[in-house]
Protein backbone atom coordinates (compact mmCIF):
# COMPACT_ATOMS: atom_id res chain seq x y z
CA UNK A 1 0.00 0.00 0.00
CA UNK A 2 2.91 2.50 1.07
CA UNK A 3 6.04 2.35 1.80
CA UNK A 4 6.47 2.05 5.26
CA UNK A 5 4.02 -1.34 4.72
CA UNK A 6 7.05 -2.60 2.24
CA UNK A 7 9.21 -1.82 4.71
CA UNK A 8 7.53 -3.80 6.89
CA UNK A 9 7.33 -6.73 5.06
CA UNK A 10 10.92 -7.05 4.27
CA UNK A 11 11.66 -6.11 7.98
CA UNK A 12 9.85 -9.60 9.02
CA UNK A 13 11.11 -11.00 5.43
CA UNK A 14 14.88 -10.88 6.51
CA UNK A 15 14.34 -11.55 9.98
CA UNK A 16 12.82 -15.07 8.80
CA UNK A 17 15.97 -15.53 6.58
CA UNK A 18 17.98 -15.64 9.56
CA UNK A 19 16.17 -18.88 10.50
CA UNK A 20 18.08 -20.89 8.11
CA UNK A 21 21.49 -19.86 9.16
CA UNK A 22 21.25 -21.27 12.94
CA UNK A 23 25.10 -22.57 12.97
CA UNK A 24 25.25 -24.35 16.86
CA UNK A 25 23.92 -25.60 19.15
CA UNK A 26 24.94 -25.61 22.80
CA UNK A 27 26.44 -28.98 24.02
CA UNK A 28 24.08 -32.02 25.22
CA UNK A 29 24.99 -34.20 27.52
CA UNK A 30 22.85 -36.96 27.32
CA UNK A 31 20.58 -37.27 24.00
CA UNK A 32 16.62 -37.42 25.09
CA UNK A 33 14.46 -39.43 22.47
CA UNK A 34 13.92 -36.93 20.13
CA UNK A 35 11.38 -37.25 16.63
CA UNK A 36 14.32 -37.06 14.59
CA UNK A 37 12.84 -39.75 12.17
CA UNK A 38 9.04 -38.57 13.22
CA UNK A 39 10.24 -36.08 10.88
CA UNK A 40 11.74 -37.26 8.03
CA UNK A 41 9.38 -40.32 7.43
CA UNK A 42 7.19 -40.35 10.58
CA UNK A 43 4.44 -38.16 8.42
CA UNK A 44 4.80 -34.99 10.88
CA UNK A 45 4.39 -33.16 7.36
CA UNK A 46 0.58 -34.46 7.45
CA UNK A 47 0.17 -32.66 11.09
CA UNK A 48 1.33 -29.55 9.67
CA UNK A 49 -0.98 -29.89 6.61
CA UNK A 50 -3.28 -30.24 8.46
CA UNK A 51 -3.03 -27.49 10.75
CA UNK A 52 -2.34 -24.71 7.75
CA UNK A 53 -5.75 -26.04 6.28
CA UNK A 54 -7.53 -25.39 9.97
CA UNK A 55 -5.70 -21.93 10.09
CA UNK A 56 -6.77 -21.18 6.31
CA UNK A 57 -10.58 -21.97 7.49
CA UNK A 58 -10.38 -20.09 10.27
CA UNK A 59 -9.27 -17.10 7.68
CA UNK A 60 -11.53 -17.41 5.46
CA UNK A 61 -14.26 -17.83 8.04
CA UNK A 62 -13.19 -14.45 9.10
CA UNK A 63 -12.58 -12.94 5.95
CA UNK A 64 -16.42 -13.48 5.40
CA UNK A 65 -17.52 -12.04 8.69
CA UNK A 66 -15.33 -8.94 7.85
CA UNK A 67 -16.68 -8.25 4.49
CA UNK A 68 -20.48 -8.39 5.85
CA UNK A 69 -19.91 -6.23 8.22
CA UNK A 70 -18.24 -4.43 5.49
CA UNK A 71 -21.19 -4.49 3.94
CA UNK A 72 -23.60 -3.70 6.38
CA UNK A 73 -21.97 -0.39 6.87
CA UNK A 74 -21.78 0.45 3.74
CA UNK A 75 -25.50 -0.52 3.03
CA UNK A 76 -26.83 1.91 5.81
CA UNK A 77 -24.17 4.99 5.55
CA UNK A 78 -24.38 6.13 9.09
CA UNK B 1 -6.38 0.86 11.47
CA UNK B 2 -9.97 -0.78 12.07
CA UNK B 3 -11.03 -0.70 8.56
CA UNK B 4 -7.08 -1.46 6.82
CA UNK B 5 -6.50 -5.23 5.72
CA UNK B 6 -2.86 -5.24 5.45
CA UNK B 7 -2.13 -6.70 9.20
CA UNK B 8 -4.56 -8.74 8.39
CA UNK B 9 -2.96 -10.38 5.80
CA UNK B 10 0.39 -10.15 8.17
CA UNK B 11 -1.49 -12.57 10.72
CA UNK B 12 -2.05 -15.26 8.05
CA UNK B 13 1.29 -14.77 6.99
CA UNK B 14 3.11 -14.65 10.58
CA UNK B 15 0.90 -17.70 11.69
CA UNK B 16 1.30 -19.95 8.88
CA UNK B 17 5.06 -18.83 9.46
CA UNK B 18 4.18 -20.13 13.19
CA UNK B 19 2.76 -23.28 11.85
CA UNK B 20 5.33 -24.82 9.81
CA UNK B 21 8.16 -23.73 11.24
CA UNK B 22 6.83 -24.51 14.67
CA UNK B 23 6.91 -27.94 13.67
CA UNK B 24 9.49 -28.49 11.27
CA UNK B 25 11.89 -26.23 12.63
CA UNK B 26 14.67 -27.41 14.97
CA UNK B 27 14.43 -26.98 18.74
CA UNK B 28 16.57 -28.44 21.57
CA UNK B 29 16.80 -31.22 22.98
CA UNK B 30 15.19 -31.74 26.74
CA UNK B 31 14.10 -34.86 29.33
CA UNK B 32 10.69 -34.92 30.22
CA UNK B 33 9.25 -32.06 27.82
CA UNK B 34 10.89 -33.86 24.42
CA UNK B 35 8.53 -32.44 21.83
CA UNK B 36 6.26 -30.81 23.30
CA UNK B 37 8.62 -27.94 23.97
CA UNK B 38 6.76 -26.57 21.04
CA UNK B 39 4.43 -25.87 22.91
CA UNK B 40 5.84 -22.54 23.35
CA UNK B 41 4.35 -21.57 20.54
CA UNK B 42 1.26 -22.01 20.91
CA UNK B 43 0.65 -21.91 24.74
CA UNK B 44 3.01 -19.24 25.79
CA UNK B 45 1.69 -17.46 22.76
CA UNK B 46 -1.94 -17.05 24.70
CA UNK B 47 -0.95 -15.77 27.42
CA UNK B 48 1.54 -12.95 25.79
CA UNK B 49 -1.39 -12.41 23.21
CA UNK B 50 -4.09 -12.23 26.54
CA UNK B 51 -1.91 -9.75 28.31
CA UNK B 52 -1.52 -7.54 25.42
CA UNK B 53 -5.48 -7.25 25.15
CA UNK B 54 -5.79 -6.43 28.64
CA UNK B 55 -3.29 -3.60 28.32
CA UNK B 56 -5.56 -2.44 25.41
CA UNK B 57 -8.27 -3.16 27.54
CA UNK B 58 -7.38 -1.19 30.51
CA UNK B 59 -5.79 2.09 28.41
CA UNK B 60 -9.58 2.32 26.57
CA UNK B 61 -10.90 1.62 30.10
CA UNK B 62 -8.26 5.11 31.18
CA UNK B 63 -10.05 7.00 28.31
CA UNK B 64 -13.18 6.14 28.59
CA UNK B 65 -12.79 7.09 32.58
CA UNK B 66 -11.35 10.47 30.92
CA UNK B 67 -13.57 12.28 28.33
CA UNK B 68 -16.71 9.60 28.28
CA UNK B 69 -17.44 8.75 25.03
CA UNK B 70 -19.02 5.55 24.82
CA UNK B 71 -16.34 4.23 21.62
CA UNK B 72 -13.71 3.78 24.67
CA UNK B 73 -16.27 2.05 26.64
CA UNK B 74 -16.87 -0.39 23.54
CA UNK B 75 -13.02 -0.91 22.88
CA UNK B 76 -12.52 -1.67 26.06
CA UNK B 77 -14.83 -4.05 26.35
CA UNK B 78 -14.34 -6.28 23.38
CA UNK B 79 -10.78 -6.39 23.68
CA UNK B 80 -11.32 -7.47 27.68
CA UNK B 81 -13.39 -10.14 26.06
CA UNK B 82 -11.08 -11.42 23.42
CA UNK B 83 -8.52 -11.54 26.35
CA UNK B 84 -10.32 -14.00 28.34
CA UNK B 85 -11.14 -15.97 24.88
CA UNK B 86 -7.03 -16.35 25.02
CA UNK B 87 -6.75 -16.91 28.22
CA UNK B 88 -9.13 -19.72 28.93
CA UNK B 89 -7.19 -21.05 25.87
CA UNK B 90 -3.96 -20.27 27.82
CA UNK B 91 -5.39 -22.69 30.64
CA UNK B 92 -6.70 -25.47 29.17
CA UNK B 93 -3.91 -25.95 26.68
CA UNK B 94 -1.50 -25.08 29.74
CA UNK B 95 -3.56 -28.03 31.50
CA UNK B 96 -2.93 -30.60 28.80
CA UNK B 97 1.09 -29.80 28.56
CA UNK B 98 0.75 -30.40 32.28
CA UNK B 99 -0.65 -33.79 31.70
CA UNK B 100 2.22 -34.78 30.23
CA UNK B 101 4.82 -32.89 31.86
CA UNK B 102 4.15 -32.30 35.38
CA UNK B 103 1.72 -35.55 35.92
CA UNK B 104 -1.40 -34.06 36.20
CA UNK B 105 -3.96 -32.33 34.31
CA UNK B 106 -4.24 -29.81 37.52
CA UNK B 107 -1.52 -29.30 40.09
CA UNK B 108 -2.45 -26.69 42.05
CA UNK B 109 0.51 -24.84 40.85
CA UNK B 110 1.14 -21.16 42.15
CA UNK B 111 1.11 -20.22 38.63
CA UNK B 112 -2.19 -22.11 37.51
CA UNK B 113 -3.64 -21.09 40.50
CA UNK B 114 -2.36 -17.30 40.04
CA UNK B 115 -4.12 -17.62 36.75
CA UNK B 116 -7.21 -19.08 37.30
CA UNK B 117 -8.03 -16.31 39.69
CA UNK B 118 -6.62 -13.44 37.35
CA UNK B 119 -9.25 -15.00 34.82
CA UNK B 120 -12.32 -14.98 36.97
CA UNK B 121 -11.66 -11.87 38.36
CA UNK B 122 -12.07 -10.73 34.47
CA UNK B 123 -15.10 -12.86 34.26
CA UNK B 124 -16.52 -10.89 36.72
CA UNK B 125 -15.99 -7.38 35.18
CA UNK B 126 -18.63 -8.92 32.89
CA UNK B 127 -20.66 -9.99 35.53
CA UNK B 128 -20.57 -6.51 37.22
CA UNK B 129 -21.03 -5.25 33.95
CA UNK B 130 -24.30 -6.87 32.84
CA UNK B 131 -25.80 -6.37 36.08
CA UNK B 132 -26.14 -3.06 35.63
CA UNK B 133 -29.07 -1.63 33.50
CA UNK B 134 -28.35 1.84 33.09
CA UNK B 135 -25.54 2.28 30.00
CA UNK B 136 -23.79 4.96 31.46
CA UNK B 137 -23.21 3.99 34.96
CA UNK B 138 -22.97 0.57 33.63
CA UNK B 139 -19.99 1.46 31.13
CA UNK B 140 -18.42 4.17 34.41
CA UNK B 141 -18.21 1.60 36.60
CA UNK B 142 -16.93 -1.07 34.43
CA UNK B 143 -14.43 1.54 33.88
CA UNK B 144 -13.41 1.75 36.81
CA UNK B 145 -13.38 -2.28 37.76
CA UNK B 146 -11.29 -2.90 34.88
CA UNK B 147 -8.25 -0.94 36.02
CA UNK B 148 -8.70 -2.90 39.21
CA UNK B 149 -8.81 -6.55 37.06
CA UNK B 150 -5.83 -5.29 35.45
CA UNK B 151 -4.25 -4.17 38.71
CA UNK B 152 -4.31 -8.05 40.23
CA UNK B 153 -2.57 -8.76 37.06
CA UNK B 154 0.65 -8.14 38.71
CA UNK B 155 0.22 -10.29 41.76
CA UNK B 156 -1.48 -12.96 40.33
CA UNK B 157 0.49 -13.55 37.35
CA UNK B 158 3.81 -11.52 37.31
CA UNK B 159 4.67 -11.83 41.18
CA UNK B 160 3.54 -14.17 43.54
CA UNK B 161 4.01 -17.58 40.59
CA UNK B 162 7.67 -16.33 40.34
CA UNK B 163 8.64 -16.15 44.14
CA UNK B 164 7.14 -19.26 45.40
CA UNK B 165 8.45 -22.84 43.81
CA UNK B 166 6.58 -23.91 40.87
CA UNK B 167 6.65 -26.22 38.64
CA UNK B 168 6.17 -24.05 35.89
CA UNK B 169 9.33 -22.27 34.17
CA UNK B 170 10.10 -18.82 35.96
CA UNK B 171 9.72 -19.93 39.59
CA UNK B 172 12.06 -18.70 42.88
CA UNK B 173 13.01 -15.43 41.00
CA UNK B 174 13.98 -16.95 37.70
CA UNK B 175 13.05 -15.80 33.92
CA UNK B 176 10.51 -17.86 32.19
CA UNK B 177 13.03 -17.93 29.45
CA UNK B 178 16.49 -18.39 30.15
CA UNK B 179 19.03 -19.47 27.49
CA UNK B 180 18.19 -23.08 29.72
CA UNK B 181 15.03 -23.36 28.33
CA UNK B 182 14.74 -22.07 25.04
CA UNK B 183 17.89 -21.23 22.27
CA UNK B 184 17.63 -18.58 19.37
CA UNK B 185 15.84 -20.75 16.47
CA UNK B 186 12.81 -21.10 19.10
CA UNK B 187 12.76 -17.02 20.32
CA UNK B 188 12.39 -15.80 16.77
CA UNK B 189 9.92 -18.02 15.89
CA UNK B 190 8.18 -17.34 19.13
CA UNK B 191 9.08 -13.35 18.69
CA UNK B 192 8.34 -12.80 15.29
CA UNK B 193 6.34 -15.54 14.61
CA UNK B 194 3.79 -16.55 17.19
CA UNK B 195 3.47 -13.34 19.29
CA UNK B 196 2.52 -10.70 16.76
CA UNK B 197 0.95 -13.63 14.98
CA UNK B 198 -1.99 -14.49 17.11
CA UNK B 199 -1.58 -11.09 18.55
CA UNK B 200 -2.92 -9.39 15.08
CA UNK B 201 -5.52 -12.52 14.87
CA UNK B 202 -6.91 -11.11 18.43
CA UNK B 203 -7.28 -7.80 17.44
CA UNK B 204 -8.83 -8.69 14.20
CA UNK B 205 -11.72 -10.69 16.22
CA UNK B 206 -11.86 -7.69 18.71
CA UNK B 207 -12.11 -4.98 15.62
CA UNK B 208 -15.17 -7.26 14.43
CA UNK B 209 -16.96 -7.49 17.35
CA UNK B 210 -16.09 -3.56 17.99
CA UNK B 211 -17.27 -2.80 14.04
CA UNK B 212 -20.59 -4.90 14.91
CA UNK B 213 -21.62 -2.88 18.28
CA UNK B 214 -21.00 0.48 16.72
CA UNK B 215 -23.19 -0.87 13.93
CA UNK B 216 -25.79 -1.60 15.68
CA UNK B 217 -25.46 0.88 18.00
CA UNK B 218 -25.88 3.49 15.71
CA UNK B 219 -28.35 2.08 14.09
CA UNK B 220 -30.23 2.05 16.81
CA UNK B 221 -30.23 5.62 17.04
CA UNK B 222 -31.56 6.41 13.53
CA UNK B 223 -34.57 3.93 13.87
Amino acid sequence: MNKTICRVFLFFACLILTAFVYAQDSLQKEKPQMAGLMRSNGKIYVVVAVVVIILAGLFIYLINLDRRINSLEKKIKI
Amino acid sequence: MLRKNWWKILSFILLIYTFTAGFLGGVPAKPILNETIRNLYYHVAMWMAMMIFFIISVVYAIRYLRNNKPVFDIYSVEFARTGIVFGVLGLVTGSVWAKYAWGAFWSNDPKQLGAAIALLIYLAYFVLRNSLTDVDKSARISAVYNVFAFAMLFPTLWIIPRLVESLHPGGMGNPAFNTKDIDSRMRLIFDLGAVPGWTLLGVWISTLRIRLKLFSLKHEIHE
